[in-house]
Formats: C-alpha cells, structure tokens, sequence
C-alpha cells in the first residue's frame, strides 16, 4: 500500500471529526462504553499496583538479602504440615555458633531470640513489648542502627550483661521526651541499663517494629531459658553470592544435625522472597479474574463502537459513493472511517483515564486501600486506544472501503 | 484512439427479471471530439456513460481506453482514472450535502494530493467560470437546482481532466446559463478536451460535432452535425 499523501490524512481526521461533530449525542453514548471499560480496568490496574507495592515495602522490613534459619518455615499450608515441623529439633546456640563461624559467605549471623514482656519505668509501664535476645550483628542483619546511643557490645554478650536497646516507641511511652540513655528499665521483671534507643523501623502487617527492646542473648536464655529455638538471621556479603551461601548454611546445618545424603532438611531457610512468591500466587487467580472483568467491559464498549461505525458507514453510503466516483481510492475512505474510530475511542479512554485518576485519589484519599498509580497507564491509554479503534473499526471501514461506487451512488 | 467500445453489453438482473440497459454497443471516439449521445429516456445513456466514465464495467464486450483493458484494471487505477482523466457531471449532481459548493468543487483536488492552499484558489476560479462566486460558502441545500447543477460543472472541470462526462449539464438551466455553460464546454474543446454530453435537446446537441442516438439500449444513428 502506497503511502498517504498529508491532505488525504487530514482530509481523513476532518471528516471524522466532521461526522462526529454531526452526530454528537451518538458521539457522547458510544464514548462512554469505553471509557466506563477503561475506568474499570485502570482502577483495578491502580488497585492492584498499590497493594502489590504495599505488600513488598512491607516486605522490605525483612531485607532482601537476609536469610532465615529455623525450625518452621514461614509459610505452613496444613495442620499435618505444622505437626511434622513441630516434630523437628529446636535450633541452638550451637548452630548459630557453628554458622558464624563457618559461613564464609555470611556478611554477619546473628541470633534471634523473642518474647513477649512488658518493661517498666518508674511509674510508666508498657505491655506486650517484644523482647528480642540478639548480638550486634543484628545492626548489619536487619539493617537497621541505633537513633541514640549506642548497640551493646558482643563483649556485653558474653559477659551476660544486664544491658538493652529499647525501641523507638518504648522510649517516646516510657519516658516521654527524657533521654533514656544509661536510666535502669525493668524488662519482666528484671533491671536492665539503656544503653541505646533504636531508630523508627514503622508497622510490618500492622505490628508495631518500635515496641521493641533488645537484649544479649545470652542474658535472654538465662532468664527465659536456653530451652526454645532460636532463628537465626544470615546476611549475604554479596547480593550475587545469595543462592551459593543458602547452599553453604545448608551444608553446615545439615553437618551440624548430622543427616545423612537423601535425607530430608530438618529446619528451613526462610526468605523474603518466598513469602512474595506465595503472595503473588495467592493473589495471581484473583488479578486475572479482576483483568478479565476489566477487558470484557472495555470488549461491550468495543462492540458499541463497532456497532456505531457500522450505522455510520450505512448512514454514508451516499457519500462513499461519491467521494470514490471522484476519485477516492480504498485506503483513502478505510483511512476516514478507521479515523472516526479512533477518535471515538481516543476520547472514550481520555476521559476514562481521566476519570480513574480521580477515582484512584479518591479512594487513596478516603480509604486505607493503596492505590498505585504509574505513569504507564497513559501508555496503556494510548494503546487501548489504537488497539480498539483498529480492532473495532476495520471491518466497518474496510466494508465502506470494498463498496462499489455506482452501487453506492444509487443508495437511498 | 481513445474511447474504444466493442459489443458492451449492459444487463441488470432484478429477481428473475433481466433488464437489458445497453444490448451491444460499438463505439469509437477520437481525442477532442465533441459528441452528444441522444435518445429517449430509459434507453441506456447514463448507463453508458457510467461504464465511459470508469464508474461502471460491461457485462460482456470490452472497453478500451487509451489503448489500454479498462476491464483489467483494479479499482484504486479506475479511481485513479476517474479522478484525473475524467470529470463527470453526473444527472443527478452528486454533491456531498454536508459540504460547502467551494469544498465539493475542492474534493477531486483532494484525492490527487494538491496542497490547501493551491486547491482552494483552484476550486474558487472554477466557481467563478460557472458563475458561483458568490455561493461558495453554500451547502447544496441552499442552492437552486440550477446552482447545484453548476456546482457540479466546477466540480467537473476544475482538475483538467482530458475527458468530460457531462449527463444532460443543461437539464435545470434556464436558456441563457445553459448557453454559457456550454460556451465553457466549447473552449475546453478548443483546448483540446474531448466532451461527450447527454442532452435532450437539439440546439444543445448542435453544439457538438456528432451526434449518437440511443434506443432500447442500441445505437440508432451515429451522424457528424
Ligand atoms: N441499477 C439498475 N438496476 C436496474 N436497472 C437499471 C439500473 N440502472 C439502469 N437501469 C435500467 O436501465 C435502463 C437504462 O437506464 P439509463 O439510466 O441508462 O437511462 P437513460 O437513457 O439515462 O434515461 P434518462 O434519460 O431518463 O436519464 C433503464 O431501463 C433503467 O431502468
Ligand atoms: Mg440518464
């Protein structure tokens, strides 16, 4: 096909602007079955991005190249499932010994011990503060680092000192604007000294990262006892280097359990990524249900504007006629119709894009449902448009373009 | 030669009825003859002229122009054909209602890609020579019957075309527009065109230089004037 000249392309866009403008109302209605398929599918576009979002900035508290090791892995799909992990041997002070050690391509292991406790000062009090048994490498595992002060030392580990670093929110209850630093807590029952205030770590699935204070860990098995498993926090040196470490710590656990080859794991290494794995399958079905609804909507829309063009190409077959008599070539009246469309429906997902911005803002502005919006969805824009004004105006026009000029001379 | 008819035949099927509008046409014309094809209504003018005009193809029996199988030819070369060899002045005008008199007379310009600006002072001096200056902005609604029909004159002639199709240009023209159009009609001949006319009227048909007389779809008489 010869390329068009300029005047037949703008000859083109002004008649279907012309007819548009003629027949506005039928304009208005054909419009809105677009826009309204649009403004499904860029919500639900929008919705879903933002809870996506939500879930891995969540999920970043965990650190990406931080790995897990411990008795249950993070996700359990059946009780049968939970019994046979319940069955396993606890993890030990001597597995996170062995590992700190050997892990060479560990950046820093730390221990993780956790309880539930409340601390008091003075007269203040705060319950249901989680206290976890640690070392400093805890800093560099979890990525965090103390606002004030300072973390205690791995020579305060071993020597059992009754030290701690309290977290951002236990400071702001407790001691409400004093500095906390060297002032004795009672965490349990017992007198513990602040050394340090960790900085803000904010919410993970609504649970507070700041009602939090931290101790040795040596000091936690003490009061609480040795006789619980503990996780054990590994970091990467190196990003790349994740996969080859997981197989390092496996190696060593499994020395350390003294398993046999062919025998199962008895502990996990849990990750982030894998509880994201999980969410995107649970989640996968629901998006392509969600999809399906929006595409279908914008398929009715589709239809309307096929259904529309094919009234409009009746309504002119006249003037098909003519214009071919004259000299209009195929291209020529299938470029004009296949112009009407687009328009149509370039209007229809302008409006709906537009639309669903609002939309978008207002449920950011008045719900706690996220809503994520990226600038891809005016690409996506752009491509609905061409795809369903192409799509759905073709055969309309390509039927005005076949049609015999003194056949459609003589049409009433 | 140009027009070069052999044994057109022209049938139309209706259900099981079979109207025979042209039953076997032989028919030759040199370039910048000025021909008038006569005869009673209904015996197959315009049909003729449509398949003349590249619009149309035979039943049977061949159509040559310019030497060359206007049978053969696909429909965007007819199209190309149609908008730069040939203006037709259709019975029945053929105007684009929604269109002004300047942007009809401006359409077949359009179709052969000549630039905005070139077309309209083109499109407005053919009004001018049919006598429209000040109708231009007109939709065809707005005007006489008479106007349309010079309308479609302008329409005709404003792109040069070697061969003009005129069906009965006079038919709604009082005597005196009727003869200016075809002075207009003559000193394109004298340039060169050739001008086949339809006409119901002798002192129209004196203007050419033979006459072709149509009945039942067959040519009855082919005499220079
Ligand atoms: N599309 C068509 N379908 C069926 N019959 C047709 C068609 N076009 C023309 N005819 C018939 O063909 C015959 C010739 O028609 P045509 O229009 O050529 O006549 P004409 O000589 O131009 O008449 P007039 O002087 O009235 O314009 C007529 O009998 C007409 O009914
Ligand atoms: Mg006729």
């Amino acid at each position: 096909m010869a390329a068009f000249s300029r005047t037949e392309l703008s000859e083109g866009l002004r008649i279907a602007l012309a007819a548009l403008k003629a027949n506005r109302m039928r304009t208005i209605l054909t419009t809105l079955g677009i826009f309204i398929g649009v403004i499904v599918v860029t919500v639900i576009i929008s919705v879903i991005q933002g809870l996506n979002h939500y879930v891995s900035s969540e999920f970043s508290n965990l650190g990406a190249n931080t790995m897990y090791v411990s008795k249950f892995p993070w996700i359990i799909r059946s009780w049968e499932e939970f019994l046979k992990y319940q069955g396993r041997k606890d993890i030990t002070e001597k597995h996170f010994r062995m590992l700190a050690r050997n892990a060479s391509l560990a950046e820093a292991v730390a221990p993780d011990l956790s309880a539930n406790r409340t601390i008091k000062y003075r007269t203040e009090s705060l319950n249901n503060v989680t206290v976890t048994g640690t070392t400093e490498a805890y800093l560099s595992c979890s990525n965090v680092s103390p606002e004030t002060g300072r973390f205690f030392t791995d020579a305060e580990v071993d020597l059992n000192r009754a030290v701690c670093v309290i977290g951002w929110e236990v400071k702001d209850k407790l001691f409400k604007g004093d500095d906390p630093i060297d002032r004795r807590v009672k965490i349990g029952s017992l007198p513990f000294t602040v050394v340090g205030v960790m900085e803000k770590r904010g919410n993970m699935f609504g649970q507070s990262m700041d009602a939090t204070a931290y101790i040795p860990y040596t000091v936690f098995q003490k009061i609480y006892g040795s006789r619980r498993s503990m996780d054990i926090q590994i970091k990467a040196a190196d990003a790349g280097q994740a996969d080859a470490l997981i197989d390092q710590v496996t190696g060593i656990m499994r020395q350390a359990r003294g398993l046999t080859p062919g025998k199962p794991d008895d502990f996990s290494i849990n990750q982030q990524s894998q509880i994201m794995d999980v969410y995107n399958q649970m989640t996968r079905t629901l998006w392509i249900v969600l999809i399906g609804i929006g595409s279908i909507s914008l398929l009715v829309g589709g239809i309307g504007i096929m259904n529309i063009m094919m009234v409009s190409v009746t309504e002119r077959t006249r003037e098909i006629g003519i214009r071919k008599a004259i000299g209009a070539k195929k291209r020529i009246i299938l470029w004009q119709f296949l112009m009407e469309s687009i328009v149509i429906s370039g209007l229809g997902v302008t409006i709906g894009i537009l639309i669903s911005l609002g939309i978008a803002l207002l449920i950011r502005a008045v719900s706690p449902i996220p809503v994520y919006i990226s600038t891809y969805v005016l690409f996506l824009g752009v491509g609905f448009t061409l795809t369903i004004g192409l799509f759905f105006g073709i055969y309309p026009a390509s039927k005005a373009a076949r049609l015999d000029p003194i056949v459609a001379l003589r049409y009433e | 030669m140009l027009i070069d008819l052999q044994n057109v035949v022209k049938e139309y099927t209706i259900g099981s009825e079979v109207i025979h509008a042209l039953r076997g046409i032989n028919m030759k014309i040199e370039k910048n003859e000025y021909m008038a094809i006569m005869g009673p209504s209904g015996s197959g003018k315009s049909t003729l002229m449509n398949i003349v005009g590249c619009l149309d193809t035979p039943t049977s029996g061949s159509y040559r122009l310019n030497a060359k199988d206007v049978g053969r030819m696909d429909d965007d070369r007819l199209a190309e054909i149609r908008n730069k060899e040939i203006g037709f002045v259709f019975q029945n005008f053929n105007l684009l209602p929604r269109a002004s008199a300047l942007h009809n007379v401006e359409l077949p310009l359009i179709y052969n890609g000549t630039p905005p600006a070139e077309r309209r002072a083109k499109a407005e001096k053919a009004l001018v020579r049919v006598g429209l200056k000040d109708r231009m902005t007109h939709r065809p609604n707005e005007l006489s019957g008479g106007q349309r029909q010079r309308v479609a004159v302008a329409r005709a002639l404003v792109n040069n075309p070697s061969i003009i199709l005129a069906d009965e240009p006079t038919g709604n023209l009082d005597t005196r527009t009727g003869d200016e159009i075809m002075e207009l009609f003559e000193s394109l001949h004298d340039q060169g065109n050739t001008i086949i006319l339809v006409t119901h009227e002798e002192y129209i048909a004196e203007h050419s230089d033979r006459i072709v007389r149509l009945r039942d779809g067959r040519v009855e008489r082919d005499e220079a004037t």
